[in-house]
Formats: C-alpha cells, structure tokens, sequence
C-alpha cells in the first residue's frame, strides 16, 4: 500500500520547488492588475464611419480632378455619407459617356442609377471596399495610439483591438491620467487652410456663410478656472495641406521669449506644395488648423521653401511636447471615443493592497485556530496542505501570467476557506469509519476513497461558474475567475493526494491505534 | 472536537412547512422592496455613467461639493461618504464619451471652494451606455450560462431531478440575496454578478454533498422511507455542511471587516450568499427530492 509513498512524496516536492522557483521574488514574478498597482484602462472606439465619409470625400475630390482633367464640364460632385454614394451632375449630356469611362478606373464603385434627363450619374461605393476602410482605420489607429503611447513613456502599456471597432489601453502607473486621455485620443488632424479674406466674417457669422468657406474657431482654454474663450476665423473649406506629409515635429522655444513652438519638416512633396502655397498668396493669411481648432492664422511674409513651418499658440512645454508626440506619430484615421475607463490611482491601489493582504492573514489565522482546536494533529496535516495550496496558487499564478488584482486576492481568501472543505469532508468520513469500528488504516482508507467522489462532483459545480465567469469577465474579474480555478484545482490536489500522503507517510513509520483527529 | 457528541437525528423534514414560509417571506420581502425601489439598482457598470472618489485632506461638506459640481453640468449626482469621512465618492449619470477627463474636471471643479492641492484624486470608472448595455447582458448570459452548465454536470453525475431540485435551491439563493441587497440598498456592479457565480457554484457545493450521500444511503434502502433516508443523509453530514459553511464564512467576514471599502459589497454578498446557501441546502434542494418521490410512488 506505500510502496509509491518515495514517489509521491517526490512528485509533491518537485511541484512546490517549481511553484516556488516559478513565483520567486514575488514582487517580479506576480503581475498586479490595475487596480492593486494604479494606472488606466481605456476602452476606445474608433468612429470607423468617419473615415468611410472622409475617404468618399477624398475620392469625390480626385474624381473631380480626373474629370477636369479630361476637359469635361461638370456640374456638382457630391458625396452622399447615408448611401455612401457620389452623384455627378454633368451640364451637358455627351459629356455621360466620357465620364462613365474615367469611373471605369474607380473599381470599387458601382454605376447605381442614372438621373432621367441623362444629365446625372450616382455611383455606390463598394461594401467590401467600406469593410476594408473601417479595418484599416482600427488597424492604423492601433499603431498610432501605440506610437504615441510609447513617445510618452509608460513601461508595458497594453494596447489591443477589441472586437471589431474598439481599442484596450492599459497603462499601468501613469501618473497623468489627462494628459494620457489627450494625447491618446487626439485625433492629430493637421490641416493647412488660407483665411478667406474675400468675404466679411461678420456677415459669415450672422448666417451667410459662402459655399467655399466654413467658420472654425481658436479654442482657448484658461488652465486655471477652465473657462473657454472662442475666436471665430472664416476659412476656405479647401485644405492645402495636411499632415500626412510631415517627416518631423519638435520643441523648440523662442529665442526672445523663451516661449515653446512646434517646429514641423515636411518632405519633398509637402515641401513643394508649401512653397507654391506660400509663393502665391503673400500677405495673405495661412490658418494652421488641428481638429478643426485654429492655432494660428500667420500672414504670409514671403515664399517659404524648404519644408519649415511652425505652431504657436500659448503652449505650456508641456502641452507643446505633447503636440509635437502626436505630430508626429501621425493623425488618427479616424476619431476615438472613450467608451470606458477605469483610473486607479497609485496610493488606493497600495492601500487595496495592504488591505487585501490585511484579509488574507486575518482570514487564514481564524481558520488555522479554528481546524487545530478542531480536528488536533489531523487538523494540522490539512493546514500542511493548505500552505502548499497557497504556494502552489501562487506559481500557477506566475506560470499563467495572469494579473493578480484585488477581487482576485478576494479569490485567495475564499480558496483558502473552501480548500479546507474537501479536508473537512475527507476528517469527517473518517471520524465515521472509527465510529463504527474500523482500525485506523482502514478508517483512513475509507474516509478517502468515500469522500473522493463527493470532492469532485462538489468542486466541479463551482469550476463551472468559475469558467463562465472567466469568459464573461473583464480585467478584475477575470482575475478573480482565474484564481479561484487554479485554487479549486489546486485544493483537490493538496486536500486529496498532499493530506493522504502526509497520512500514509505517518503510518508507514509507526502503528497507530488511534488517531488525533 | 466535534460539533456534534452522537449522531443526529434532527427531523428536517418535518420543518418543510415552516422552512418553505420563512424562504417564501424572504423572497417575497426582497421582491417587493425591488418593486418599490423601482427594480433593481444598477451600479454605472451597468447604467453608465461616471464614478469619481475623491480623498480630501480633512473631512469636507458634502454640500459644498454639491455646489462646486453644479458648476459643470454632468447632470443628477450622488454624493457620498465611502469608508471615511475623508473619502468621498461621486457619482454622476452622465459618461462622457468626449475626450475629457471628467475626474480631473470633478477635482477642479472643487477649486473655489477647497484648496485643490489636498484633494487627491483616487479613482475614475466611467463606463459608456452602450458598454453598460453590453454589460448588463454579458452578466445574465453568464449567470445563465453557468445555470445550464450546472445542470448538465448535475444530471449526468445524478439523475435530471436532482439537478431541477439544485437549480431551485440555487435560484433561491439568488433570489434571497438580490433581495438583500435591494433592502440594503446596495448597487449592482459586476463584481456582485461575480460573487452571484460565485455563491451559485458555493451553493451547489453543499447540496451536491448532501444529495451524494442520499444516493448512497439509496443504494442500501431496506425498510426506510425516502423521506427518512433523505433525513438521515442530511444528518449525517450535518457537521461537516457547518464546518465548511463555517470556515468560509471565516474568512468572508475577514474579508468583510478588513479587505476595504471596494469589495466591502462583493464581501457583502458573499456573507449572504453562503448563509442562505448552507441554509437552502439543508431544507430546500431536499423538499423537492421528496416532492419527486411522493409523486412517483402515488402514480404506482
């Protein structure tokens, strides 16, 4: 009956040498979740139908251009954001056959229906080709939010898509969670626009806007009181240039003032267009607009070749860093929006921690006392196996990565007063088998093999919810699932093969007529 | 030790009456404090909205924050001391999806009237309406979910009335405690749904000891009555339905009284839970077993 006794004793010290080796030093090995350590989650979504609308915008514009370009005259172009779809009017119907041949080149667009006085032309974009937009703006968007995250400087973010359209941010100990929100979520739209100096704001404000022109507005913000002043600027709706053909961004300050500027580069093609830009329209006013937010409108002095140009406004160097990070790691494709957040702070997750352990010494010095004065000698093999219990949660914790987080220390605590269930139930088969006269040998045996089954079907049920609850879970309840599976697991195996062992390695070294249980 | 010198022979089936009044009562006064209080109290994982807890360095009006807070329209708010008097919890209906940090706007709201280097900002939970929605259905899918996963095990280890008669204790349980926590006033959040599956699984684990040992002692009838043997399967492991009920409850209250204010309701529900899980499996999942039987005997 103990010949495998060497062995299983064996198997017990090889896997708590692991465990250990696998958890030690805690501190490096066991991964706090957000909550115990401080920092944020974020869940974003991205508004994929924006970068559907601009792209059909952009499209418009460059079949716009290829129409010109053929000599045909149009009309309107107009781009539809409800049907997704571009109308072309044309003024003259021979002018139809033509321009049904330059669509022929936008193959993701479908010829739908045809205006009946033959004058017009609705094309529908494709649905594979909106998917590919709508991925493309996650995609690009996680990159972006990663490249900034990673200029802004917080060891092991986590930064992953989330079902189709949204992104998890996870930054554990950031220690500014609103200047992390801005320049995550910035959408870093930089736009070159010229002041339309034809026509009076005054009358644009009172409600006559011009077809071409569209009213924006610098935003100030008094860091101090948070009130807002506005100030309205009439600009072309044309955008001249934008950011997509930035190669840099960068602090510099003001040698007068010592104020902080973003210093731009744009490469060759950007630098070109600035240059003509530029050369064509001296003294005239060039507004530097971000997400729709003017920062300046500088005129014109000169011609400015070589790719320079800079953003001032009345930045912090702070707020200029920033700018400058999201400059430069480029717009997003489409804006985010928060849909989640959870910010803990880094002094209430050190004091969830004490609190938590606080619990757990609390919680297991009771139920110590409690099985010692209960079930004496007996009562301390199966303390025995509630600390290798504990030591083996805690290397399956390290093995598996997962984060320890404050519901799951809550799953510690409760593993460590169910664990002495399956001992309890195992004691009192026992003390049963005495009681009706059986040696101690065979009251052990029996109190094993009859509580075993029982053990089982009782731990299963609650591995059950536990795993429904690690699929359902986020974040801390996904740590609190995982803890109480692995200690459900882990007590069946110390309560069940750890305790018999401990038993069967008594017996085998002394006869026992009776037991202290 | 032992909790109990002989063995015992305590006639729980003869207290299915009382025991099914006093279950009853307690349903019925959770049902009907969930009906006036206008259903169950969502926490913002489920509603949406916004939390914001706040320390201060000395014990602040709860007044005066109201007023400092009107000064950003975020909409109805409810304030509230949490753990201390120093800490102070905000809730607010609305979530912003903008970009905005809405605890740090709490915080500077808060400028004119306290010196805003002492208030320390804790923590932030803001969830969507639309992530709250999702939420809200994810939790009872799971909850269900995990309902029918039990009642599969349950009726391939035993026979489908055992697992019927399980679910009803388990849906008692669940019943019981949700009333609880509509008389308490405590909110719904998901680490509540968390412990919910938990106490489910927990629930389940003493009836299944009970209902292992009455298939036992079945297989071995003789001359008693099922009712009889039902009683004395109870008995039987009576003591060790306390012990395990006991040591839990040990260290759920340890977890009560020190774990702190943010799983102060998860440790809330846990206590409950087990009370009436250990309760439910002593006189409830049995009193169907019974049921079943009596009406398979009368149909002979």
């Amino acid at each position: 009956m103990y010949k495998n006794l060497k062995w299983r004793i064996l198997l017990i010290i090889a896997l708590v040498l692991g465990a250990v080796a696998l958890a030690y030093p805690l501190k490096e090995k066991i991964a706090l979740g957000l909550d115990l350590q401080g920092g944020m989650h974020l869940v974003l979504e991205v508004k994929v139908d924006k970068a559907v609308e601009a792209s059909l915008e952009r499209l418009a514009d460059d079949i716009k251009r290829d129409i010109g370009e053929e000599d045909l005259e149009v009309d309107r172009i107009k781009a539809i954001f409800d049907t997704l779809q571009i109308n072309i009017r044309m003024v003259d119907e021979v002018d139809l056959p033509p321009v049904k041949k330059v669509m022929e080149s936008y193959v993701f667009f479908k010829l739908v229906s045809e205006d009946s006085d033959g004058l017009g032309l609705v094309y529908q974009m494709d649905q594979d080709q909106v998917k590919q937009i709508q991925e493309n703006a996650v995609s690009q968007g996680l990159e972006t939010i990663r490249n900034r995250v990673d200029q802004f400087g917080v060891s092991e973010p986590t930064i992953q898509v989330q079902g189709e359209r949204r992104i998890l941010v996870q930054l554990p100990g950031v220690k500014d969670p609103e200047r992390a929100i801005n320049l995550i979520g910035k959408t870093a739209r930089l736009e070159f626009k010229l002041v339309d100096e034809e026509n009076s704001l005054q009358q644009a404000l009172s409600g006559s806007i011009p077809e071409e022109s569209e009213i924006l507005y610098t935003r100030k913000e008094n860091k101090e009181t948070g009130e807002v002043t506005k100030e309205p600027y009439l600009l072309k709706k044309r955008t001249v240039l934008t950011g997509e053909t930035l190669t840099g961004a960068e602090v510099r300050f003001d040698g007068d003032f010592n104020e902080p500027y973003v210093a731009l580069n744009f490469n060759s093609v950007g630098a070109m267009i600035f240059h003509e830009v530029t050369r064509e329209n001296i003294r005239k006013r060039l507004a530097i607009v971000l997400d729709d937010n003017v920062y300046s409108a500088p005129v014109i002095q000169d011609a400015i070749p070589g790719g320079r140009a800079q953003i001032t406004g009345q930045f912090t160097s702070e707020d200029a860093r920033d700018l400058a990070i999201v400059l430069r790691a480029g717009a997003l494709p489409a804006p985010v929006v928060i849909l989640e957040n959870r910010t803990v702070g880094p002094s209430l997750g050190q004091d969830s921690i004490n609190k938590g352990i606080n619990s757990i010494i609390f919680g297991s010095a009771l139920v110590v006392i409690f099985i010692l004065i209960y079930y004496k000698l007996s009562g301390a093999i199966a303390v025995t196996a509630l600390s290798l219990n504990i030591v083996l949660l805690t290397g399956a914790l390290a093995y598996f990565g997962a984060a320890l987080t404050l519901p799951g220390i809550a799953g510690i605590i409760l593993t460590v007063g169910m664990a002495i269930d399956a001992n309890v139930l195992v004691f009192e088969r026992i003390r049963e088998e005495i009681k009706i006269g059986k040696t101690v040998r065979a009251a052990i045996e029996a109190g094993f093999s009859k509580a075993f089954r029982t053990i089982v079907d009782a731990n299963i049920t609650t591995f059950i919810a536990a795993v429904v609850l690690f699929q359902f879970g986020t974040g801390p309840i996904k740590g609190f699932a995982i803890t109480l599976c692995i200690g459900i697991a882990a007590s069946m195996f110390t309560a069940v093969f750890v305790s018999r062992t401990i038993f069967d390695g008594t017996m085998s070294r002394k006869k026992l007529d009776k037991l202290s249980i | 030790m032992q909790l109990f010198k002989n063995e015992t022979h305590f006639d729980f089936m003869g207290k299915i009456k009382p025991a099914m009044v006093f279950s009853s009562l307690l349903i019925l006064v959770g049902l009907i404090s969930i009906t006036i209080s206008g259903g169950l109290k969502y926490g913002i994982d489920f509603a949406g909205g916004t939390l914001v807890q706040l320390q201060f360095k000395n014990p602040p009006d709860i007044e005066v924050i109201r007023d400092g807070l009107k000064t950003i329209g975020l909409g109805d708010s409810t304030i509230q001391e949490f753990g201390s008097k120093k800490d102070i919890l905000i809730r607010v209906e609305k979530s912003e999806e903008k970009l905005e940090a809405v605890g740090a706007m709490v915080r500077r709201s808060l400028s004119g009237e306290f010196n805003i280097e002492e208030i320390t900002l804790e923590r932030v939970e803001m969830v969507g309406p639309k992530v709250g929605r999702d939420l809200r259905e994810k939790a009872l899918l799971s909850i269900l979910y995990a309902i029918i996963g039990i009642v599969i095990y349950i009726s391939w280890r035993f026979e489908l009335q055992y697992a019927i008669a399980a679910i009803i204790a388990l849906i008692h349980d669940v019943l019981v405690t949700m009333g609880a926590f509509s008389i308490f006033d405590k909110e719904f959040t998901l680490v509540i749904v968390a412990a919910f599956l938990t106490i489910i699984g927990y629930s389940l684990n003493d009836t299944i000891v009970v209902f292992d040992r009455i298939r036992e002692n079945l297989r071995r009838k003789g001359k008693f009555s099922t009712t009889d043997i039902i009683n004395a399967s109870i008995n039987q492991t009576l003591s060790r339905t306390l012990l395990t009920s006991g040591t839990t409850l040990l260290v759920v209250v340890a977890l009560f009284f020190f774990g702190g204010e943010i799983i102060h309701d998860f440790s809330f529900a846990l206590l409950v839970g087990i009370f009436i899980g250990t309760y439910s499996s002593i006189f409830i999942a049995s009193v169907f077993l019974v049921y079943w039987d009596s009406r398979r005997t009368a149909h002979r």
